[in-house]
């Protein structure tokens, strides 16, 4: 709780200094920030459909680097969720139906579960470090992207290299004609509560959590590491999906090859700053939706906009790293891996 | 494939010595960003050149002082890095030239004997340097211990935290003259996104190539072919998806390190934060 206050003020005065650095009176800043984000139910909206992916992403971080895999393909992931998402909405036969909007999210939480468990499965049987496999991957799927909106799922009509769009009726619901707020920031929230019984109410997300700590402990004390990072990759690969799938669904309804948004990189940033742990992962989330909703009021201050959020994540990120406030990743890392690692590929079988 | 080429030889040091400098795609974005600033405002290409060597060193100090100092995690500090760079340039970029300006054109360098320059015939000789500063000095013995057993280092009398720091500011040095190449060399121009993620491969490459300066300048050479055989794929109508060719690269990347796996070549002590003992 004291930690998260912290955090809190810290991201407003890193906030606050990044305003000042590039020259925008900071209180005017800061109001029109919070009225472009907050100001009206439009504002909200916005601020909610942007924290959504962000959620989304953020939390499969979490699953993932409190295993100990430093997961940073959830932009590869992010794709091949939606990917699957629009190849199902291929074959599945007229007339469209909420029917199909499950079956996609669905398809899109399993496709990017299977793309990042390639990689912890990779990490653990061959160890190749998930930090190449995944940066590799992320290029991969980037030109999967770019060849399926060319060739196997270009629209049936026009020579615009994109998907059909997703019929009305298969979209995900909308509360608000007028608004962009769709109900997929629901299915985000229910992610976030479903993360935090898994980590901290069940068994599995204790095995997790120690295997983070300590590999080397874990596997004395007979917990299969390699096989828990493998499902932590696979979940939160699947959490990474599912954000590609609802933006898919909830935002855009097409895919082309402008579809990754770096929405699958900047949730490392937010898990981070959100202490890896659901409950501060919703709020850091929100913080930097709104930031992103906020920041095009900016305008009538400096032409820098939503570029000015990258520094603010990035200077509060480093900002808790200087102060050492926060420890993630250092216990994991602290105990040899690599070491581990080599020993686990040729020694063990498992 | 030369900013690949640079950047991967450069990141091939700083592995050796332990530290993967993931941000060094940032240290690509300041490097072209910072070169294409001196080029506009001194219409000089050479100095644009070292001014984005400069902007890199520097930020893969920032990153070196994170990680080697304070032994922090690589990753975490990596990925802030990555984003602040993306972040600090593109404010930049739209403070100066508004938000309309998206392709600008540089002065490039002045080529010779067709289509060379000087920085692509500096890339073999930074190749060529690393090898043997690597394999052939004492420097390169200390750098390699860094990487393979840091406590075994400095109980030689060596500063691990030093040969480190030195590995990351050589990888970000390259890294930096690298994105100053991509907008005064290979393009001409500058456009916010122009590294469009050559640091993360070169990262992927330096794996690839097992960690050895030739292996990795092959690996990049066999990136730039790929991507220069999409284009004549394009051209010719052969009805093969070029975007599968442009994936190849990465493909094979990832098929070497399933066959060889961590395998012996890799610097024992890569990516672990080394704290001395009090």
């Amino acid at each position: 709780m004291k930690r998260g206050i912290i955090t809190a003020l810290g991201l407003v005065l890193v906030l606050a200094l990044t305003l000042l650095a590039f020259g925008v009176p900071v209180l005017p800043g800061l109001q029109l920030l919070a009225e472009g984000a907050f100001g009206d139910k439009f504002a909200i909206s916005r601020t909610l459909v942007r924290a959504t992916p962000l959620l989304l992403t953020a939390l499969g971080m979490t699953v993932a680097w409190r295993t100990g895999v430093f997961n940073i393909g959830g932009e590869g992931q992010y794709i091949m969720g939606a990917i699957s998402g629009a190849a199902v909405a291929r074959v599945l036969s007229e007339p469209a139906s909420p029917l199909w909007t499950v079956l996609m999210l669905v398809a899109a939480a399993i496709g990017g579960g299977l793309y990042a468990a390639l990689a912890g499965w990779l990490y653990v049987k061959r160890g190749v470090e998930i930090v190449i496999s995944t940066i590799l991957l992320n290029f991969i799927a980037i030109q999967i992207l770019g060849w399926v909106v060319e060739g196997p799922l270009k629209e049936r009509a026009g020579k615009v290299p994109q998907t059909d769009s997703i019929p009305e009726a298969a979209m995900l619901f909308k509360f608000d004609r007028q608004m962009d707020l769709h109900v997929g920031v629901i299915i985000a929230l229910l992610m976030a509560g479903a993360v935090y019984l898994l980590m901290y109410r069940s068994r599995l997300g204790f095995l997790f959590r120690v295997t983070g700590d300590n590999r080397r402990a874990a596997r004395a004390n007979r917990i299969p590491a390699d096989r828990l990072q493998i499902q932590a990759m696979a979940i939160s690969g699947g959490l990474c999906g599912l954000a590609g799938g609802v933006q898919y669904l909830g935002v855009v309804g097409r895919l082309g090859t402008s579809f990754p948004q770096q929405w699958g990189f900047l949730g490392i940033p937010v898990a981070l700053l959100g202490g890896l742990h659901p409950v501060g992962v919703v709020f850091a989330s929100v913080y930097f939706g709104a930031l992103f909703a906020g920041s095009d009021q900016l305008s009538r201050f400096t032409p820098a906009g939503a570029s000015l959020v990258y520094v603010i994540q990035a200077a509060a990120v480093l900002g808790f790293v200087a102060i050492g406030t926060m420890r993630w990743g250092t216990k994991a890392s602290a105990s040899p891996d690599s070491e581990t690692s080599e020993e686990d590929v040729s020694t063990s079988p498992a | 494939m030369v900013p690949l080429s640079l950047a991967a030889t450069g990141e091939t040091v700083g592995q050796k010595s332990g530290v993967i400098n993931i941000g060094l795609e940032g240290c690509l974005m300041v490097g072209a960003y910072t070169a294409m600033a001196v080029a506009l405002d001194t219409k000089n290409p050479f100095l644009a050149c070292g001014a984005g060597l400069l902007a890199g060193l520097v930020l893969a100090l920032l990153f070196g002082w994170f990680t080697v100092v304070r032994a922090q995690d690589q990753v975490v500090v990596g990925t802030a890095i990555n984003l602040f760079a993306m972040g600090l340039t593109l404010a930049l970029f739209q403070s100066r030239f508004s938000q309309s300006g998206s392709l600008l054109s540089v002065p490039g360098l002045p080529e010779f004997a067709g289509k060379v320059d000087i920085v692509m015939c500096l890339v073999p000789v930074f190749v060529g340097l690393a090898w043997y500063a690597i394999n052939r000095t004492t420097w390169g013995l200390a750098l390699r211990a860094a990487g393979e057993a840091p406590k075994a280092l400095e109980a030689s009398g060596f500063s691990a935290y030093a040969l480190r720091l030195q590995g990351v500011a050589v990888s970000g040095a390259l890294g930096g003259l690298a994105g100053a190449y991509l907008t005064v060399g290979l393009t001409g121009s500058y456009a916010p996104g122009i590294t469009a993620g050559r640091g993360f491969v070169a990262i992927a490459m330096v794996t690839f190539g097992r960690w050895k300066p030739f292996w990795v300048a092959m690996a990049t050479l066999l990136v730039g072919f790929a991507d220069s055989l999409q284009y004549e794929l394009q051209a010719s109508g052969l009805p093969v998806p070029y975007q599968l060719l442009k994936a190849l690269p990465y493909v094979v990347a990832l098929v070497v390190l399933i066959i060889v796996g961590s395998g012996r070549d890799v610097p024992r002590a890569l990516g672990q934060p080394f704290r001395r003992s009090k």
